[in-house]
C-alpha cells in the first residue's frame, strides 16, 4: 500500500517534471510502464511490481506481454501496443483496445527491456495473479504449470497460499508441489520427511524428483528411502497401466459383443450365416447421422431418440431380408452366406449412392464426452464407460426377452427342434422373422454405440464383420454368454497384446488363435450341445 | 490316349478345350493383323483375356475343392495372391538398377524404407526357378498346414468357411504393414522384365497369354483327371455324407488335405501368371471380397462342372470390365444382385439349365 | 518288481514302443469282441451303463432292447463314432478300439450297416459298391486306383446277390428305400468285414426279402461274426441265434430266443411282444 502511494507519487511528480509518456487510460498503468520505461533496472523491477498489483484485468496479458517482448510503445501517439508481424511487415495493434495503428518500421517500436533477473520476477508474478484467481480451475492448471520448473522460490508461495486455498484438488496439487520442493531442502532430515511425505503420489515430477534423490544423494538414508519410494510407486504407475488396459480391452470387447451379439442369435437360432449383419450395424450408424441432421440443436435427444430408431430400421431390413432371400434358402447355408454377402453389397452401395461415399461426421453430445480422471496416471474416458454399460444393458435386455418372453421361449424351441416346436403349434415362420428382425435391431443398436466411438461410412460394416463371426465362433454359437464372454475376452486380448506387438498385428494373432483355439474345441466356448447339434 | 481317356463323357470340358485351342490360334493371329483391320485383337485385349483366364484356373481350383470336396473355401484369393507376390518377387529383382532408386540389389521401396539390406525371404527371387517352386510352395504350404489344423479337428461347413475368411483377412492385414517386406500398401510393381523379355513387349504378352491359356487347360485336365478317378469319386462321397465314408474305410482328412493343397496350388499358379500381365500386386488381393467373388463366378457358371467355373469366371469378369466401363456405380449393385439370383433361382448355375437332371 | 527292474526287463518292450494299432486281427482267445464295464452318458443321462458284451468268432448274435435302451450308442462306440467314458473295448485280443479312429477300425474289419439307410445318393449303385471295396484307402493308392477284372467280377456277385443288378447304373438318391436298404448290405459286403453289425436290416422289407436276408445273414456266419440289431421279433425269431436283451444301458438277458422270451425280467421290461 505504501508502495502503491510512493509510485504514484513519484510518478506524479514525473510526470509534472517531464509530459505524460504513456496514455493507457488507467493512471496507475500508466504510472508503471513510465517505470518500465525508466533506464534504471530498479525502477523498471518497481515498475513491474506496481502492474502486477495493479488490480487492472489486463494486467496478466500485458505482463506476459513484458516477458515475451511483444509488448511495445509506439512512441507517435504514447499507445502500449502489440507488434505483430503481417506479411513481413509490422504492424501495431494497440494492447489496450485492440485498434489497429497500420504498419510501422521496427525502430518506432520501442521495447521495453528487462533483464534475467526481472524475467524471474515477472514469472513469479504471473503465477502469483493465476493463483488468486476466483476459479479453481485457473489455479489447479497453474499450480500444475508451475510444478513443472520445480523452483525452490515457489515452495514458499505455496505455503503462503494453502493457508487460504479451500478447493481439494487445488490444495493437494500445492502441496505435492511443497512436498517436490522439499526435496531439494538442504536438510537430510527435512528430504527424508520429504521422500515419506510425497510416497503416494502419482505425480511425473515427483518421480523424477526421487529420480534425482537416487541417483545423487549424499546422504545414504535418503537414497534408500527414495530407492523404496520410488519401487512403490511404479509398482502403482504399472498396476493402474494393467486397470487401463483392462478398461481399453474391456471397452473393445463390449463394441464386439454388441456387434457379434446379434449374430449370435441369428446363427444360434435359425443356423443362418448373415453376411449383411454388419451393413445392418452400418445402417444404425447412418441412422444416428441422419437423426442428428434432423435436430442438430439437441444432439444428446437425437442419440437417445437413434437408438428406437435405428432398432427399428435395422430389424426391419433385416425382417426384408429374411422374408425376401433367406426363407428361400432354408438348410442350405452356403448358398445362404453368398446371397446375403451379395445384399451386403447392395446395402453398401445404396448407402453410397443415396447418401454419400466419404465418411459422414456424426458429433457426440456433451455426456458422452469428456473423462473420468480417477487419479494421476487413470483416466476413463466418458464414452467407453458408457458404452460398456450400455453393452451389459443390452446383454440382460436381450436375455430377459429369451428367457422370460414367450417369443424367447418359441425361439428357442424352433432352434432346438424345428419340426417338433412346430408340432406343438408354433409358428416356426413367423419365429424366423421375428428372430431375424431381432439379431438386425440389436445390430442397428450397436452401430448407433460405434458412431460414437468411430468414423461412420459406408465400409463400417466390413470392419466389424470377421470380428463379429470371431467372437460368435469362439464363444459358442447360439449362446448368449458364450458371445459375452467371447467377446470380452476377445477384446482383452486384443488391448493385453497391442504394447509390445502394435494393433495390425495384435489383431492377426487374434485371428490365428481362434484358428487354433478351434482345432481344440471346434464348437467354441460354450457349444451347443445334444444330439441336435451335430451337423 | 490320355487326354481322349480323360475327356471321355465330359462333353462340356470337349468343347471348352476346344474352343480354348481355337481362341488360342486365333488371338496372336488376329493380334498381328494390322490396327486398322476390323478383327484386330489389341494388344490390351489379349492382356484381357490373359487375366480372364488366369481368373478361370482360380475358378476351377476353387470349383474342384466346393463342388467335389464340399469345402466353401473363402479365402482362396490367399492362395492367388501368395503365388502372385512369388512371381512379382522375382520380377521386382529383374528390376535391378532400372528403379527410381538404382539400387541394383534393392528394390525401391526398400530403398524409401532405408532397409540397408535384402530380408532373408528375398534370397533366391533372383532365379526363375526358384520363383516358379515359391509360386507352388508358398501357397501350398499354407494350405497344407492350415488344412491340417482345420480338418483334423474335424471343423466343417460354414464354421470352416469362416475360418477361411479369417485366414484371408490375417493375411491381408500382414501384408499391409510395411515391416514385412512386401511392399506394404503399395504392393510390388513398376516390373519390368520377365526371363529377359520386356513386358511391355507385344510378343511377351501374347507369350504370357498362351501361357495362361495352356495353364488353363492344363490344371483343368488335371482336375478332370482326378475327379475322375476313384479319389475324385470318394471326394464326392465326402461331400454328401463325411461320417459315412470315415466308416467305410477312408482317411477324409488325408483326402482333404490332398486336394486342397492340389487346389492351392493351381491358386497360386494362376496367380503367377496374373501378375505380369496387370502388371501389379498388392495385398488388396488378400480381400476377403475376392475370395467371396471367386465363389460367385463358379457359383453363376455351375459347381461340379469344372467347364461351369470357367464360364462363370470368364462371364462375370467380362460384365464387370463393362459395367465398371459404363456404369461404375451399378457394379456393386449388379455384383449383389448376381449373387442372390444365383443361389436363389440358379442353383446349378448357368450351365445347369442345359445340363441332364440326373449327372452328379 | 520295482520300477528299476521293470526297465531292464529284457522279456518285454518298453511301454511306450509298443505300437498302439497292431494289425492282423487276433482271434486265438475264440472272442472277436470285448467289451467290458463300458458306460457313456450324455448330459447326465447314462446311455450305457457298466455293460459287458462278448461276441464269439463266427458267431450270430442278435440284440434287442426298447428304445433308448443303448443299441445304436454301443454300436457308435464299437465303430469309434462315441468314445465312452469308461471302459474297454477290444478286437480280437489285441486291437483296443478305443484308441482306433473311425477309418481304422473299418480298415480292421468292422463294418456297419446304419439304421437309416445312408448311401452315397450322388454316386451310382455300381459305384457305391466300388468306393466300399475292401483294400487299402491311402490318398495316392485311391488316385491311381483302377478297377481289376476280379474287383469287377466281385461288385457283380454282390450285386446279383442284393438283387440290384438290373439298377447298377442308377444314382443311389433315386432308388426306393429298401432298395436302399439293400445297397447298404451290398456295401457292407463289399467291405468283407470280420465283424458285422448290422442295425435294423427288416425295417421296409417285404417278407420275401426278409427271408432273403436272413438266408444272407445266416450264410455270413461262421467266416465272419454277425451282430443284428432288431425289433422285428419274427425276424429275430427267424435268425435262430443267441440273443442279447439290453435295457437302459446293459445287458438285462442273453440267451436263446426261447429263454430270454420267457425270462420274467424281459417281459416285465417288454409287456410282451
Amino acid at each position: 500500500m505504501l508502495r502503491v502511494f510512493v509510485t504514484t507519487l513519484l510518478l506524479c511528480l514525473s510526470t509534472t517534471a517531464l509530459a505524460a509518456k504513456i496514455e493507457t487510460g488507467d493512471p496507475t498503468l500508466d504510472a508503471a510502464f513510465e517505470q518500465l520505461l525508466n533506464r534504471d533496472f530498479a525502477i523498471k523491477a518497481e515498475g513491474v511490481n506496481a502492474l502486477a498489483e495493479s488490480g487492472n484485468p489486463k494486467a496478466v496479458e500485458l505482463l506476459r506481454g513484458v516477458l515475451e517482448g511483444r509488448l511495445r510503445y509506439l512512441k507517435k501517439n504514447k499507445r502500449l501496443v502489440w507488434m505483430e508481424k503481417q506479411d513481413g511487415k509490422y504492424v501495431a495493434i494497440d494492447a489496450l483496445n485492440a485498434e489497429e495503428y497500420g504498419k510501422a518500421s521496427k525502430r518506432k517500436f520501442k521495447k521495453l527491456a528487462i533483464n534475467n533477473k526481472m524475467r524471474g520476477q515477472i514469472k513469479g508474478l504471473l503465477a502469483a495473479l493465476e493463483l488468486s484467481d476466483p476459479d479453481p480451475a485457473v489455479r489447479l492448471a497453474s499450480v500444475n504449470t508451475m510444478l513443472q520448473d520445480s523452483d525452490r522460490s515457489q515452495a514458499e508461495l505455496f505455503s503462503r497460499l494453502l493457508k487460504d486455498e479451500q478447493d481439494p484438488a487445488v490444495r493437494e496439487a500445492m502441496q505435492g508441489g511443497l512436498a517436490l520442493a522439499r526435496l531439494s531442502a538442504p536438510d537430510a532430515a527435512q528430504r527424508l520427511r520429504a521422500v515419506a511425505d510425497v510416497s503416494d503420489s502419482l505425480q511425473p515430477q515427483v518421480r523424477n524428483g526421487l529420480r534425482r534423490l537416487v541417483d545423487s544423494d549424499p546422504d545414504e538414508a535418503v537414497r534408500t528411502a527414495a530407492a523404496s519410494a520410488l519401487e512403490k510407486i511404479d509398482g502403482r504407475v504399472a498396476f493402474f497401466g494393467h486397470v487401463e488396459t483392462l478398461f481399453f480391452g474391456l471397452s473393445l470387447g463390449s463394441v464386439l459383443v454388441l456387434a457379434a451379439i446379434g449374430l449370435a442369435i441369428t446363427f444360434g437360432v435359425m443356423g443362418v450365416i448373415n453376411m449383411a449383419h454388419g451393413e445392418l450395424i452400418m445402417l444404425g450408424a447412418y441412422t444416428t447421422y441422419l437423426i442428428q441432421q434432423l435436430m442438430p440443436e439437441m444432439i444428446g435427444l437425437s442419440l437417445l431418440l437413434s437408438l428406437p430408431a435405428a432398432f427399428l430400421v435395422s430389424g426391419a431390413v433385416g425382417i426384408a431380408i429374411e422374408r425376401g432371400v433367406i426363407r428361400f434358402l432354408y438348410g442350405r447355408p452356403l448358398e445362404t452366406l453368398l446371397a446375403t454377402f451379395g445384399i451386403s453389397l447392395v446395402l453398401q452401395q445404396l448407402v453410397r449412392t443415396l447418401i454419400s461415399p466419404q465418411n459422414v461426421p456424426v458429433s457426440n453430445p456433451d455426456f458422452l464426452s469428456g473423462f473420468w480422471q480417477i487419479n494421476g496416471v487413470l483416466s476413463l474416458t466418458y464414452n467407453r464407460l458408457y458404452i460398456f454399460v450400455f453393452c451389459l444393458l443390452v446383454f440382460a435386455a436381450l436375455f430377459f426377452v429369451l428367457k422370460r418372453t414367450r417369443l424367447g421361449l418359441q425361439v428357442r424351441a424352433v432352434s432346438q427342434n424345428r419340426s417338433m416346436a412346430r408340432a406343438m403349434g408354433v409358428r416356426s415362420a413367423r419365429v424366423d422373422a421375428m428372430t431375424f428382425g431381432l439379431g438386425s435391431g440389436i445390430a442397428g443398436i450397436a452401430g448407433v454405440a460405434l458412431s460414437q466411438l468411430t468414423n461412420v461410412g459406408p465400409n463400417l460394416g466390413q470392419a466389424y464383420i470377421v470380428d463379429s463371426f470371431m467372437v460368435v465362433v469362439f464363444g459358442g454359437v447360439g449362446n448368449l454368454w458364450g458371445t459375452l464372454i467371447g467377446g470380452l475376452g476377445l477384446g482383452i486380448a486384443n488391448k493385453v497384446m497391442e504394447p509390445w506387438a502394435g494393433a495390425v498385428l495384435a489383431k492377426i494373432l487374434v485371428l490365428v488363435f481362434i484358428i487354433l483355439f478351434i482345432q481344440k474345441r471346434p464348437r467354441g466356448l460354450f457349444p451347443q450341445k445334444g444330439r441336435a447339434a451335430e451337423g | 490316349m490320355l487326354l481322349m481317356r480323360i475327356l471321355k463323357n465330359d462333353r462340356g470340358g470337349q468343347v471348352f478345350l476346344l474352343i480354348l485351342l481355337a481362341v488360342m490360334i486365333a488371338v496372336p493371329v488376329l493380334n498381328g493383323l494390322p490396327a486398322d483391320n476390323p478383327l484386330h485383337v489389341s494388344t490390351y485385349t489379349v492382356t484381357l483375356l490373359g487375366k480372364y483366364l488366369t481368373y478361370a484356373l482360380l475358378a476351377v481350383a476353387v470349383d474342384l475343392v466346393w463342388g467335389y470336396l464340399g469345402i466353401l473355401s473363402l479365402g482362396h484369393a490367399a492362395f492367388f495372391a501368395l503365388g502372385g507376390y512369388a512371381m512379382g518377387m522375382y520380377l521386382m529383382r529383374q528390376i535391378g538398377e532400372r528403379g527410381v532408386y538404382g539400387n541394383p540389389e534393392l528394390p525401391d521401396f526398400m530403398v524409401f524404407l532405408n532397409w540397408q539390406e535384402l530380408p532373408w525371404f528375398w534370397h533366391g527371387f533372383d532365379q526363375f526357378w526358384f520363383a516358379i517352386l515359391m509360386v507352388m510352395v508358398a501357397p501350398g504350404l499354407l494350405a497344407f498346414v492350415f488344412g491340417w489344423l482345420a480338418f483334423r479337428s474335424r471343423v466343417t461347413g460354414v464354421y470352416l468357411s469362416i475360418i477361411t475368411q479369417a485366414l484371408t483377412y490375417a493375411l491381408m492385414l500382414a501384408f499391409f504393414r510395411n515391416e514385412m517386406g512386401f511392399g506394404g500398401n503399395n504392393g510390388l510393381t513398376d516390373f519390368k522384365d520377365i526371363l529377359g523379355f520386356s513386358l511391355q513387349a507385344d510378343s511377351t504378352r501374347i507369350a504370357l497369354f498362351l501361357a495362361s491359356a495352356l495353364a488353363l487347360g492344363i490344371g483343368y485336365l488335371a482336375c478332370r483327371a482326378l475327379v475322375k478317378s476313384r479319389l475324385g469319386r470318394v471326394a464326392v462321397a465326402i461331400r454328401d455324407t463325411e461320417d459315412r465314408t470315415r466308416f467305410i474305410g477312408y482317411k477324409v482328412e488325408h483326402v482333404k488335405l490332398a486336394i486342397f493343397t492340389f487346389s492351392a496350388v493351381l491358386a497360386g499358379i494362376a496367380g503367377a501368371l496374373y501378375v505380369p500381365q496387370v502388371g501389379i500386386i498388392n495385398p488388396g488381393e488378400f480381400a476377403p471380397l475376392n475370395s467371396i467373388e471367386v465363389v460367385i463366378w463358379v457359383a453363376m457358371g455351375g459347381r461340379a462342372t469344372l467347364y461351369g467355373a470357367v464360364l462363370g469366371a470368364i462371364g462375370v469378369n467380362y460384365a464387370k470390365t463393362w459395367f465398371t466401363g459404363a456404369f461404375p456405380e451399378v457394379w456393386l449393385f449388379a455384383l449383389g444382385g448376381l449373387f442372390v439370383l444365383v443361389t436363389l433361382l440358379l442353383p446349378r448355375g448357368v450351365v445347369g439349365l442345359w445340363r441332364r437332371k440326373g449327372d452328379a | 518288481m520295482s520300477a528299476v527292474q521293470e526297465m531292464f526287463r529284457r522279456d518285454r518292450v518298453f511301454d511306450f514302443m509298443v505300437p498302439k494299432v497292431v494289425n492282423g486281427l487276433d482271434l486265438s482267445h475264440g472272442t472277436v469282441l470285448y467289451m467290458e464295464d463300458v458306460s457313456v452318458a450324455f448330459d447326465g443321462f447314462k446311455a450305457i451303463n457298466d455293460l459287458n458284451f462278448y461276441v464269439n468268432a463266427g458267431e450270430l448274435r442278435c440284440l434287442i432292447g426298447p428304445n433308448g435302451a443303448g443299441k445304436t450308442t454301443m454300436m457308435d462306440i464299437i465303430t469309434g463314432k462315441t468314445r465312452p467314458d469308461k471302459g474297454t473295448c477290444w478286437f480280437g485280443s489285441r486291437m483296443n478300439l478305443l484308441q482306433m479312429h473311425e477309418p481304422e477300425i473299418a480298415q480292421a474289419g468292422i463294418g456297419r450297416k446304419f439304421q437309416k439307410p445312408t448311401v452315397f445318393e450322388y454316386h451310382s449303385v455300381f459305384e457305391n459298391l466300388e468306393l466300399s471295396m475292401a483294400g487299402p484307402k491311402g490318398v495316392w493308392r485311391t488316385l491311381r486306383a483302377r478297377l481289376t477284372a476280379l474287383e469287377h467280377e466281385r461288385i457283380d456277385e454282390v450285386l446279383e446277390l442284393i438283387g440290384l443288378r438290373d439298377v447298377s447304373g442308377r444314382l443311389a438318391g433315386a432308388l426306393s428305400h429298401g432298395q436302399k436298404q439293400w445297397l447298404e448290405i451290398g456295401m457292407l459286403l463289399m467291405q468283407n468285414p470280420m465283424l458285422l453289425l448290422v442295425d435294423e436290416p427288416a425295417a421296409g422289407m417285404t417278407h420275401q426279402e426278409m427271408d432273403r436276408t436272413v438266408e444272407l445273414l445266416t450264410s455270413l456266419a461262421g467266416e465272419h461274426s454277425v451282430v443284428v440289431v432288431e425289433h422285428d421279433m419274427d425276424f429275430v425269431r427267424a435268425l435262430n441265434s443267441r440273443v442279447t436283451v439290453l435295457h437302459q444301458g446293459s445287458v438285462l438277458a442273453e440267451g436263446s430266443m426261447d429263454q430270454v422270451q420267457n425270462d420274467p425280467k424281459v417281459v416285465e421290461v417288454y409287456l410282451g411282444e
